[in-house]
């Protein structure tokens, strides 16, 4: 399907006072749109509710959660779903860069970037899926990150979580695409966030406005995956060409 | 995705590129970011935006405390027009909110491109200060947070004490985390204009004598002399009352794309762009409606224009002047920069009316001022700034720290005499090339 729709109007944010997650809600705030808002601190969550209250959004529920007790999952979700009388577009934004040095001496540093960007999804998408097939329609939205293209020494944990993600979200995909629900994979590169402020900006960091007007644009296109800005389709199409003999000699 | 750790911090640069100075820049998302967890070795300072232009936004080594990131809208009540907004949100931000809601701020510098702590900082002026002073007035409370945790809201009525010393405090008593702005209704974006020609000063301090509209500004040609000596465009403005479109203004994406090489701007470029703007206008009078955009903010139309002086960068001259003393400095001042051959195509010239300023520290007072930019020709253009601020001072003028990179600590102490009885509510972690210069604590940069 191609022909653009009308923005979608109940939304629930997990993570939403992620940088990426909050610079979208604006824009469906400003449409009017109705949300459920969760996150782990209160203060943030509560400074991101009252942002797109002011902006326009019909109503904003702030449920203060964390999304690695995935045990807490069913019952949080079907609070959102009551929050708003049924749920429209789902976006996962919730995630951690973890530190990789530290994941590569303790074990403990890398399941806790696995549980948070891979088990944790896996939970949620999980009863997302079975929530919007039975619905027959509806959208779920995932960040995952370019990293999970292919595996690169400075970041493989990250890249794991979030290659893991992507295979999971393709499958997900292949069930319930033809029940008429979309699954949206979004691979940002790099994006100017908190989660970034420790590295060199350079060229290809984006603003997480600009990178908030393509998911949304994603969205609306009922799109499968979309590399945001676009220019890293083609940057990841040339890093997963190179042979692997090579791949392992680089530095990257 | 992400990249290995680097040690190299980026600089940051007041919107003069003069002076440069190595930083630690920290971005700021939250209110409760600061103090910094990990509480830094070095002074602090907040910056909003950079388009100040000398070094009130800079501080050597130090952190800069980046604030655009703490960007929300809190609150709006359009009853009253009060929005209460997180100190890193821009004028561009609240005017793409306010507009299509049928409202705009009470003050505004020439561009959008500065942020809300910013704003109350530099306690900033517009087109409209004979009738509104500055943007300080309309700030109906803050919170203002210290280095050493403390955290209390600041108004005209409470801790009026801080208020005082906060606004026109040039950043260095605390970051404001957010604020509460009054906006003013407009029913249009559009503006009625009428742009009218003159020839000198007097003429110009008759126009805004008999001008009874709420925004006038001048342009001055700084550069022709003899019979065209200090021509130039008065404009007047007012809100139109006609009902008419509030859309969102459309953002630019036009970009000035390289640092130009200093002989770009020369005595003859300078004569022939002032030569073209004066007769840009036709007739000796124009008049119509035109969108706030180029009337406020014609420059913002191009990002980073600053580029037109490459990368040595450029130098900002605002004094007010007193109304007894102020048409004859003006001509002295007119004349030497002619003479110079320096000027350049930004000089500005307005009539400041006797609206106090809220601030310890505010620059505006009742008075003539007149903002110029100069290419940074070594010698020439420091003489030239060093003449200037010497018949600002002989004149019993003062100059504002938000566009300048020159003035001498014994020039700032003149021009500002209750400087001491500020310093005392400084935030003991915080401080700033400007403060470290016009305390003499640091040489002036060359």
């Amino acid at each position: 399907m191609s022909e653009q729709r009308a923005l979608p109007q109940r939304l629930l944010a997990l993570g939403a006072t992620s940088a990426i997650a909050e610079a979208t809600l604006r824009i469906f705030a400003e449409r009017g749109a109705s949300l459920v808002l969760v996150g782990r601190t209160p203060h943030k969550l509560e400074a991101v509710r009252d942002d797109l209250l002011t902006r326009g959004a019909a109503a904003a529920t702030a449920i203060v959660a964390d999304l690695d007790d995935t045990a807490a999952h069913p019952a949080l979700l079907a609070q959102a779903v009551e929050a708003l009388g049924g749920i429209d577009v789902a976006l996962l934004a919730h995630g951690v860069l973890g530190d990789q040095a530290h994941a590569e001496r303790d074990y403990a540093a890398a399941e806790a970037v696995l549980r948070t960007n891979f088990l944790s999804a896996v939970s949620l998408v999980g009863w997302l899926a079975n929530y919007f097939e039975a619905e027959r329609r509806g959208t779920i939205a995932v960040i995952s990150s370019v990293a999970g293209d292919r595996g690169r020494k400075s970041n493989y944990v990250y890249g794991a979580s979030k290659g893991g993600l992507n295979v999971f979200l393709d499958g997900v995909r292949n069930r319930i695409d033809r029940a008429g629900v979309k699954v949206l994979t979004i691979k940002p590169g790099f994006v100017a966030t908190p989660m970034t402020a420790h590295l060199e900006p350079n060229a290809l960091f984006a603003q997480p406005a600009e990178v908030a007007r393509r998911i949304v644009r994603a969205i609306e296109q009922r799109r499968d995956v979309v590399y945001v800005p676009p220019i890293w389709a083609a940057i990841m199409l040339a890093v997963r060409a190179i042979p692997g003999p090579l791949f392992k000699r680089l530095n990257l | 995705m992400t990249m290995g750790k680097r040690q190299k911090r980026p600089r940051f640069e007041s919107w003069g590129r003069f002076p440069t100075l190595q930083a630690k820049v920290v971005p700021l998302h939250w209110t409760t970011d600061f103090p910094l967890s990990a509480a830094p070795a070095a002074k602090q300072l907040p910056v909003g935006l950079g388009r100040s232009y000398g070094d009130v936004c800079l501080l050597e080594n130090g952190a800069l405390l980046a604030t655009p990131g703490m960007d929300r809208l809190l609150h709006f009540d359009p009853a009253t027009g009060v929005l209460r907004c997180e100190a890193g949100a821009s004028l561009q931000q609240i005017l793409d909110f306010a507009v299509p809601r049928g409202f705009f701020l009470p003050v505004t510098p020439g561009t959008k491109f500065v942020t809300v702590g910013g704003a109350i900082a530099n306690d900033i002026h517009g087109k409209n200060h004979h009738v509104a002073g500055t943007f300080g007035r309309h700030v109906l409370r803050f919170e203002l947070a210290r280095s050493d945790g403390s955290r209390f809201v600041c108004s005209p009525v409470e801790n009026q004490e801080w208020f005082a010393a906060t606004v026109g405090g040039m950043g260095l008593t605390g970051l404001i985390t957010w604020a509460e702005v009054r906006l003013r209704p407009i029913v249009s974006r559009r503006i009625d204009y009428r742009g009218v020609k003159f020839h000198g000063i007097a003429e110009f301090l008759e126009l805004s004598r008999t001008s009874a509209n709420e925004y006038t500004v001048a342009w001055i040609d700084c550069v022709s002399t003899g019979k065209n000596f200090a021509r130039g465009i008065f404009m007047r403005g007012d809100h139109t009352a006609i009902p008419g479109p509030l859309k969102r203004s459309k953002e630019s994406k036009l970009v000035f794309p390289i640092d130009l090489p200093a002989f770009a701007l020369n005595r003859w470029s300078m004569k022939a762009f002032n030569s073209l703007y004066y007769h840009r206008q036709i007739g000796q009078e124009k008049a119509g409606p035109v969108d706030y955009e180029p009337f406020f903010y014609p420059l913002d139309a191009v990002q980073r224009w600053n580029r037109i002086y490459g990368r040595s960068g450029l130098l900002q001259f605002q004094c007010v002047l007193p109304r007894e003393s102020g048409e004859s400095g003006i001509v002295e001042m007119l004349k030497m920069i002619t003479v110079a051959g320096l000027a350049s195509f930004l000089a500005v010239i307005k009539v400041f009316g006797d609206v106090p300023s809220p601030g310890m520290m505010s620059f505006p007072a009742p008075g003539i001022t007149l903002a110029l930019d100069f290419p940074i020709r070594r010698e020439k253009s420091f003489d030239l700034l060093d003449w200037l601020a010497k018949i600002t001072q002989e004149c019993g003028g003062r100059m504002y720290a938000a566009k300048d990179a020159r003035m001498t600590a014994e020039q700032f102490q003149a021009f500002y005499p209750q400087w001491q009885e500020f310093a005392r509510y400084i935030d003991p972690g915080f401080d700033s090339a400007f403060w470290q210069r016009v305390t003499g604590r640091r040489p002036r940069d060359e």
